[in-house]
C-alpha cells in the first residue's frame, strides 16, 4: 500500500494465542470476495465489542458469505432476520433480555448493509432509535445493493454507475447524492452518531467501544469498499477507502448528542476528487475518451468541498 | 434485430420485452434475485423510450409507486420474488379494490421468508390467489417457456387494461435465468387493449359507475373528470359506504368482472387428451418436464396426454373437466408440496382419481419422475 499521509495510525495489534485464525470474533474461512470491505468491518466491529454481544443482520453480502451451510464465522449469539427488520428484531431481543434481568454487561448490536438501512429498513431503525433502545446499529454502507448484483441504493454516491442506475447517453449514473444518514439518525436525539471507515481500523474500533459504552441507541455508519461492484482491484480496498475520506468525499466524524464533536482532519493530505473517482471502474465513464464529464465533475467536487465546508476537515 | 426477428434471450429478458411491447411506460421496482434483470433492463431501456424506471425503496413503495403512475395514466408494472410479494400485498389489495391496471410479476424462488433466493419453487401459487386479505378474484397468468415470457407479459397488460384489475404474472428462477429462442413478433403483430375512458361529461361521471359488463370507464388523473379514491369499501362515486346493499353491489362488482369473462381470461394448452386415460396436469416450468414426461410415456404405450393451464386463476374449469371426461386418473406436478391440486381436486370431485407428482428441494423436476408416477398408476 502506497503511504497516502502522514498518519501514526498503525494497524491493529497481533495477539498472542497460538491460533490466531479462530480468535477474530467473525472467523476467517467465509465466503466473502478477496478485499472484501465489509468482511473486515464486520471483523473489526465484532472484535471491538467483545464475545458478550448479541448480533442481528439483515439480508445482505454479509448475512449470505458469513453463514453458508452448514458453516457458521459466527463466534457469538446471532440472528439473520429479514432485509429490512434487523433494528427491530434487536429491539426484541433487547427488551427480552431487559425482562428477563439479563442485560448486564451484554451488547446487543443490529446491522445491515446500506440498501438494508437506508431503503427498505429506514423505518425499523427510526423505530428502534426513537423507542430508545439501548442497541448500536451499524451500516455497512458498500453504496449499493451488491448482494443483488449492483443496484443503486440511498447511499450511492452522486454520477455512480449501477446496474439501475446505468450510465449512457441519457445519463451520467445516479443522479443523487448520497442520503445524510448520519443526520437523519442524530435527528432522533439519541446519544451518539458516527461514520467511520475501514480505511481507519483502530478509528473504527475505538467509535464501536465508544458508542457501547454509552446507553440508548447509538448509530455507526462504516464506509467499506466493495471491490466487485466498485471495479477496483482488490488489493486497493484500504487505499480506496482511505481515498474517500482524503478527497473530502466521506467525511469521518462523531456527534453526541447532536453535535458533532470530534472530526477526522484531512488537513494537508487532501487529494482532488478524481484521484478518488479515477481508481474505480463505476466512475469510469466520467473520464472516457471524448466524455464531456468537466460539469459532472465539478458537481462531485463541489460535494467535496461542501463536506469540507460543513465539518471544518481542511 | 436479428434475421426474422429470432432472438436468444433469457425468460426475465424476454419479459421486459414484452411489457415494453406492450407500452410499459412506468417502473417502479427494489432489485430481488431471481427477478432483477427485470429491473435492470428497463432501467437502461424505457428511458429511451420515454417511460420512467424509478428504483423505490422497498416492495411496499414500489407497488404503490405502480399504482400512482396507473391512476396517472401509464401502464406500470412491477418485478420482484418471494418477499417482495408478501410485502406487497396490502397494496394489491388496495389495487384490487380500487381496480386500477397494474401487472405484477413474480419470479418465484423457494420459500417461506427468505427461503432459496437462487432456486427454482412454484410454491407461490397460492399466494397469487389469496396473498391478501377479503373477497377479490386475481388474474394470474403462469408462464412455461421463454417465449411465453414474452407472450404472456404483453397478455398481463391487456387483461389488466381490460378489466381494470392487477395481473399477476408466475415465472420461476429457472424460467427467468433460462436461455431459449424467442420470436419477438413485429409492432404490427402485437394486439393491445386500452383501457376504457369515460365518454360522458365530468359532471356526469362516476368512477365505479355499475354497469353490465362490471367495468367502468377509467378517468385517470388530469383529464377534467373529478373521482376519489380510497381501499375503504366504496359506491360508485367512489365514496366510503357502510350501506348493505351497496357493500354488497361493489363485491358482487368485483367478483363478477372477472367470473363472467372465464372464457375471455382463461387459456390453456393440451396435447394427446383425445385417447387418454391418464391427464397430466401442469403449469409453469414443470408443464416443460411434463411434456417430455408424457412423450416418453406415449412412446411406451401409455395412453397420457397433458393439461397445461396458461392461466392459473381463474383455473379454466371448463376446460379441465372435458380434459377429464374420459380419464381415470389425473396427476398434478408443480414444484411444491402440493397448491394447484387442490382445485384440480375440487374440479375433478370424485369421479377421477387425482394424484400429486411434488418437489421442494429447490431443484427441478425430471421427466422420469412423472414417468414412474405414471406407470406406478397403470
Amino acid at each position: 500500500m502506497r503511504n497516502l499521509e502522514t498518519s501514526t495510525e498503525k494497524a491493529p495489534k497481533p495477539k498472542k494465542e497460538k491460533e490466531p485464525v479462530v480468535e477474530w470474533l467473525l472467523a476467517a474461512g467465509h465466503r466473502a470476495c478477496s478485499g472484501c470491505g465489509e468482511a473486515l468491518g464486520a471483523k473489526l466491529v465484532m472484535d471491538a465489542a467483545g464475545p458478550n454481544t448479541y448480533v442481528a443482520t439483515a439480508t445482505g453480502c454479509l448475512e449470505v458469505f458469513s453463514t453458508p451451510y452448514p458453516e457458521s464465522a459466527w463466534r457469538m449469539p446471532w440472528i439473520h432476520s429479514l432485509f429490512e427488520n434487523s433494528a427491530a428484531v434487536a429491539s426484541g431481543i433487547e427488551a427480552s433480555l431487559i425482562a428477563q434481568g439479563r442485560d448486564k454487561d451484554v451488547n446487543i448490536i443490529a446491522q445491515g448493509g446500506d440498501g438494508g438501512t437506508a431503503d427498505i429498513g429506514i423505518g425499523c431503525l427510526s423505530g428502534m432509535l426513537e423507542r430508545g433502545h439501548n442497541i448500536l446499529y451499524v451500516c455497512y454502507d458498500n453504496e449499493a445493493y451488491m448482494n443483488t448484483g449492483v443496484q443503486r441504493s440511498g447511499l450511492t454516491p452522486f454520477d455512480a454507475r449501477t446496474s439501475t442506475s446505468p450510465s449512457g447517453k441519457l445519463s451520467w449514473g445516479n443522479k443523487t447524492n448520497k442520503k445524510d444518514l448520519p443526520a437523519i439518525a442524530a435527528a432522533h436525539h439519541i446519544p451518539y452518531v458516527a461514520t467511520a471507515t475501514v480505511g481507519y481500523p483502530n478509528d473504527l474500533m475505538a467509535k464501536v467501544k465508544k458508542a457501547l459504552s454509552i446507553r440508548g441507541p447509538k448509530y455507526i455508519q462504516v464506509h467499506v469498499p466493495c471491490p466487485l461492484g466498485w471495479i477496483h482491484p482488490s488489493d486497493m480496498t484500504i487505499e480506496v477507502a482511505k481515498l474517500a475520506v482524503l478527497t473530502g468525499l466521506i467525511p469521518i466524524y462523531e456527534m453526541e448528542n447532536g453535535v458533532v464533536t470530534k472530526v477526522r482532519k484531512i488537513g494537508k493530505n487532501r487529494r482532488p476528487a478524481e484521484e478518488y473517482l479515477k481508481v474505480q471502474g463505476r466512475f469510469r465513464h466520467l473520464f472516457a475518451k471524448g466524455a464531456d464529464a468537466e460539469e459532472e465533475l465539478e458537481k462531485i467536487r463541489q460535494i467535496a468541498e461542501a463536506n469540507i465546508k460543513r465539518f471544518g476537515l481542511v | 434485430m436479428s434475421k426474422n426477428n429470432i432472438r436468444l434471450m433469457q425468460g426475465n429478458e424476454a419479459c421486459a420485452s414484452g411489457a415494453l411491447a406492450a407500452g410499459v411506460s412506468f417502473f417502479g421496482g427494489y432489485p430481488i434475485t431471481p427477478s432483477t434483470e427485470i429491473a435492470e433492463l428497463l432501467a437502461r431501456e424505457l428511458p429511451k423510450n420515454g417511460g420512467h424506471f424509478i428504483q423505490m425503496e422497498d416492495e411496499i413503495a414500489s407497488i404503490a409507486a405502480v399504482i400512482g403512475a396507473s391512476v396517472a395514466g401509464a401502464k406500470s408494472m412491477t418485478a420482484t420474488s418471494g418477499p417482495g410479494f408478501s410485502l406487497m400485498q396490502e397494496n394489491l389489495g388496495y389495487a384490487y379494490m380500487t381496480e386500477v391496471p397494474c401487472v405484477v410479476v413474480n419470479v418465484q424462488r423457494g420459500g417461506p421468508s427468505t427461503g432459496l433466493p437462487t432456486k427454482v419453487s412454484q410454491s407461490d401459487t397460492m399466494q397469487a390467489k389469496w396473498g391478501t386479505h377479503g373477497d377479490y378474484f386475481p388474474i394470474v397468468l403462469s408462464a412455461s417457456s421463454v417465449q411465453e415470457c414474452f407472450d404472456m407479459s404483453v397478455r398481463a397488460f391487456n387483461l389488466s387494461e381490460k378489466y381494470h384489475s392487477p395481473v399477476i404474472l408466475l415465472l420461476d428462477e429457472v424460467l427467468g435465468h433460462m436461455r431459449e429462442k424467442i420470436r419477438i413478433p413485429e409492432k404490427d403483430e402485437v394486439q393491445l387493449i386500452e383501457r376504457c375512458k369515460p365518454t360522458v361529461p365530468p359532471e356526469w361521471f362516476q368512477p365505479f359507475e355499475l354497469t353490465p359488463t362490471h367495468i367502468s370507464p377509467m378517468a385517470g388523473y388530469g383529464n377534467g373528470y373529478r373521482f376519489h379514491y380510497t381501499g375503504l369499501t366504496h359506491d360508485p362515486f367512489g365514496f366510503p359506504t357502510g350501506k348493505p346493499s351497496e357493500i354488497r353491489e361493489k363485491l358482487d362488482k368485483l367478483m363478477l368482472k372477472i367470473t363472467q369473462n372465464v372464457d375471455d381470461i382463461c387459456t390453456h394448452k393440451e396435447e394427446f387428451l383425445e385417447d387418454s386415460h391418464i391427464v397430466v396436469i401442469a403449469y409453469g416450468i414443470t408443464a416443460r418436464v411434463a411434456q417430455q414426461a408424457v412423450r416418453i410415456a406415449r412412446h411406451r404405450r401409455f395412453k397420457v396426454g397433458l393439461f397445461q393451464p396458461e392461466t392459473i386463476w381463474p383455473f379454466p374449469e371448463k376446460a379441465l373437466k372435458r380434459a377429464l371426461e374420459h380419464a381415470d386418473l389425473a396427476i398434478v406436478a408443480e414444484l411444491n408440496q402440493g397448491q394447484l391440486i387442490h382445485e384440480v381436486s375440487r374440479i375433478a370431485r370424485s369421479k377421477v382419481k387425482v394424484q400429486g407428482v411434488f418437489r421442494y428441494d429447490g431443484e427441478i423436476m425430471t421427466p422420469t419422475e412423472i414417468v414412474n408416477k405414471i406407470r406406478e398408476a397403470n
